[in-house]
């Protein structure tokens, strides 16, 4: 048996092609097996069927500018619903001569969050900033000074009211939140039973059933002649709601502070308020920052929730359009429109979490 | 705040010893929250009186008056309060059970699908997750419902895809098997199955540890659980009357209507649920590192026994806690089927509330349902936890 041994040089032969390149990354990626090949095969016949009639039914015969009757002749989709009506679904009912100021408070908000972003600029100035911001977006909204129109409660509506329900809410939220996760970690028996009711309370029940007592039953809690407006009842709702898991987040990064930082902290000779507020917490709250952005993110989200009490938020406005017997039939259309605003909101805001959770790893 | 770190020596003042102190903090508190109760308390019996509503759980008694759109159990009208709530408990229970098993499962294989070696898979699966993680819950129930009004034809047009099955706006509609005794029989035969295993594999387990001997446990249950019904079937005298839906006037009769209601409602709490479970999922088989899988088949496993011997225990320790807070959204969220009109525990309380203006007793019983679920389920997770814990030596 001979074994031929090739004698000529290889340095300068290629891999075969099938091995690199765009096929070999399909011969790896897609075909590597007999089932992957099969999977691939399904999955492309299925993309196959739904997206070309999508983009035929979205874009190709779409009608973005025509009236309504011309969009029932058509069998494309009638974007001209949202063309037609964006003033209402992003405003609401607000008068549209003030509408500049809905619209400078949302500037204002989203400029915060993009600086925001950013974790150099972190500091007490961000901090003013954000106070000062907030201040300024509840000052536009209501109005009544500085020349500034009054303009009532009732008539908010649209992304501005999902926005500064969903902010507000984790505003308020997070502070409260953090003291009953300390309550619930706390020595003192009273203190801490109590904190536990309230949290497994809240957590154990729908945010409907608070969003239906803040419409029915708060009115009944408060002294004859006492009411406040029917946003601020849900705020409160939800302020209520959202402390509760705050507090559970926080609590996962107070039971994550090793026990040697609270025996250091004694040694010092430092007293309670001194020990949280120096050494638990500024590490304790680090640590939960990309937990607490998803609850932000889930805050948002359920704000979506108070269409059921009745009030005007972006969903809720889009359905008012809907009910409209001229747009009705085009569901679909405004309700993939809505579906974008909150999937761009939530993505910016995930992708920002995933980010701070690789920063933030510093591997103590 | 450590009592024992200064020990108190009578002398030193009231309000430096941190054990006095504690005492105070806590009467201070439990009297804030008390007082607070009171407050609010008095404020709503003032109230309530103004108003003339008389407040106790008087009216679950009295007759309902409304129509429930789908029900499980026999109900009018004319039947109670209090029944009219168990029937919305009923589909409650209903849509939740009938969507957490979907949503495992549905769950569970775009979990899978995520972390496949096909490329195509695994991006689809993660813009699944990414997209449908990120819309409202209730957007897409509303989504869903519309698209029942939008694209299906009225009952007189239905698509017809297979014999007995009709899709229209009102529904779909299905021949299901003619009622008959032989059901009955069956579904005990099922659970004598069920029982057995449980036997069989306690048998098998300590037949193993005594003598190492392996029963094929897997084949066997699955043989008793489909083959029991069938010979008592078959032995009840095998009835195949089928009771086929027949359109009469404006809609259906006969057969088994699921509403559009209610497959909205399950759509979309399935879709939205299953995307976090699905990363629940990969979570958990990821965190089991490929050195146990390695060290698996270095010991003579075979694939299915690594699967369930190794893998699926440890990464199960991981899945478990977080699917079971999942599946309690699931539960939580289904109380949004008042928004479309599916008549859940919430929207019937929310119709006695209307009807009676009993609006604390009403809410008072909507969170006591939900509280209920909650806690039972943790208490039930604590012990799985405890029982699952890593024994480390």
């Amino acid at each position: 048996m001979a074994i031929t041994i090739p004698s000529q040089d290889h340095t300068d032969l290629k891999p075969p092609v099938t091995s690199i390149g765009a096929i070999g990354w399909i011969r790896s990626n897609l075909f590597n097996t007999w089932y992957n090949s099969l999977i691939t095969l399904v999955v492309i016949y299925v993309l196959w069927q739904v997206i070309p009639p999508f983009i035929d039914w979205s874009l190709i015969k779409s009608n973005w500018t025509s009236s309504s009757a011309e969009c029932h002749k058509s069998g494309g989709a009638c974007w001209s619903i949202i063309h037609a009506n964006i003033r209402f679904i992003i405003f609401g009912f607000y008068p549209p001569p003030e509408q500049w100021r809905p619209l400078t408070a949302m500037i204002i908000l989203f400029t915060l969050l993009i600086v925001s972003r950013n974790r150099n600029w972190w500091s007490k100035n961000l901090l003013f900033a954000w106070f000062a911001g907030m201040m300024a977006m509840g000052l536009l909204m209501t109005g009544g000074i500085f020349g500034l129109a009054a303009v009532d409660s009732a008539q908010w509506g649209g992304l501005p009211l999902t926005l500064m329900l969903s902010v507000f809410g984790l505003t308020a939220a997070y502070p409260l939140g953090v003291i009953l996760a300390l309550g619930r970690q706390s020595r003192l028996p009273v203190i801490k039973s109590l904190t536990i009711v309230y949290i497994e309370m809240i957590r154990g029940v729908p945010l409907i059933s608070l969003l239906f007592m803040s419409a029915i039953i708060f009115p009944l809690f408060l002294p004859e002649g006492v009411t406040f407006n029917k946003i601020l009842r849900a705020q409160i709702a939800i302020i209520m709601f959202t402390a509760a898991y705050v507090a559970e987040v926080v609590r996962g990064g107070l039971q994550a502070m090793p026990k040697g930082q609270y025996e250091a902290a004694d040694s010092l000779g430092l007293n309670y308020s001194q020990t949280m507020r120096l050494i638990i917490l500024p590490q304790a709250l680090k640590i939960v920052i990309p937990p607490t952005v998803s609850i932000l993110i889930s805050a948002f989200k359920d704000t979506s929730l108070v269409v059921i009490i009745a009030l005007y938020d972006l969903l809720k406005t889009t359905q008012s359009t809907l009910s409209n017997p001229q747009w009705m039939g085009f569901s679909t259309e405004a309700y993939l429109f809505v579906a974008v605003i909150y999937f761009i909101c939530c993505y910016f805001m995930s992708t920002w979490s995933r980010r701070l959770e690789e920063d933030l790893d510093t591997g103590r | 705040m450590n009592p024992e770190k200064t020990a108190p020596t009578g002398k030193s003042s009231f309000r430096h010893d941190p054990e006095k102190r504690a005492i105070i903090y806590q009467v201070f508190a439990l009297g804030a929250v008390l007082l607070l109760g009171y407050y609010l308390f008095s404020n709503t019996l003032a109230n309530l009186e103004r108003q003339n509503i008389a407040t106790g759980f008087g009216f679950l008694d009295k007759e309902a008056s409304f129509e429930i759109g789908e029900s499980l159990i026999n109900y009018s009208a004319a039947d109670s309060y209090i029944k009219a709530l168990f029937v919305g408990m009923l589909n409650t229970l209903k849509v939740s059970l009938v969507g957490i098993v979907l949503t495992v499962l549905l769950g569970t294989i775009i979990g899978i699908a995520r972390l496949s070696s096909n490329w195509l898979l695994a991006k689809l699966s993660a813009i699944y997750i990414e997209v449908l993680q990120d819309i409202p819950v209730l957007l897409q129930l509303f989504f869903w419902y519309s698209i029942f009004y939008q694209f299906f034809p009225a009952p007189r047009q239905a698509l017809n895809p297979f014999s007995g099955v009709f899709l229209s706006n009102r529904g779909l509609v299905f021949a299901v098997p003619q009622s008959h005794p032989a059901h009955t029989y069956m579904m005990i035969a099922f659970l004598v199955a069920c029982a057995g295993i449980f036997f069989l594999r306690r048998w098998a387990r300590k037949r193993q540890e005594e003598t190492g001997k392996l029963f094929p446990l897997f084949r066997t249950s699955l043989l008793l659980i489909f083959a029991l019904p069938l010979f008592t079937w078959a032995f009840a005298g095998a009835p195949t009357a089928m009771n086929t839906p027949i359109l009469r006037g404006f809609n259906f009769t006969g057969g088994l209507n699921i509403s559009p209601e209610f497959t909205a409602l399950l759509l979309g709490l399935v879709l939205y649920t299953a995307a976090f479970v699905a990363e629940i999922v990969r979570a958990g088989i990821q965190s089991v590192s490929h050195g146990q899988t390695e060290a698996a088949m270095s010991v003579g496993l075979k694939p299915g026994q690594i699967l369930n011997l190794v893998i699926l225990p440890q990464a199960l320790r991981v899945i478990i806690p977080p699917l079971t807070s999942q599946l309690l959204n699931l539960t939580k969220n289904s109380s949004l089927a008042v928004a479309i009109g599916f008549p859940d525990f919430v929207a019937v309380a929310n119709t006695t509330i209307n009807q009676t203006g009993q609006a604390i007793e009403g809410i008072a019983m909507i969170m006591a349902v939900y509280l209920f679920i909650s806690l039972t389920t943790s208490v039930f997770m604590n012990w799985y936890n405890k029982k699952s814990r890593l024994v480390e030596r």
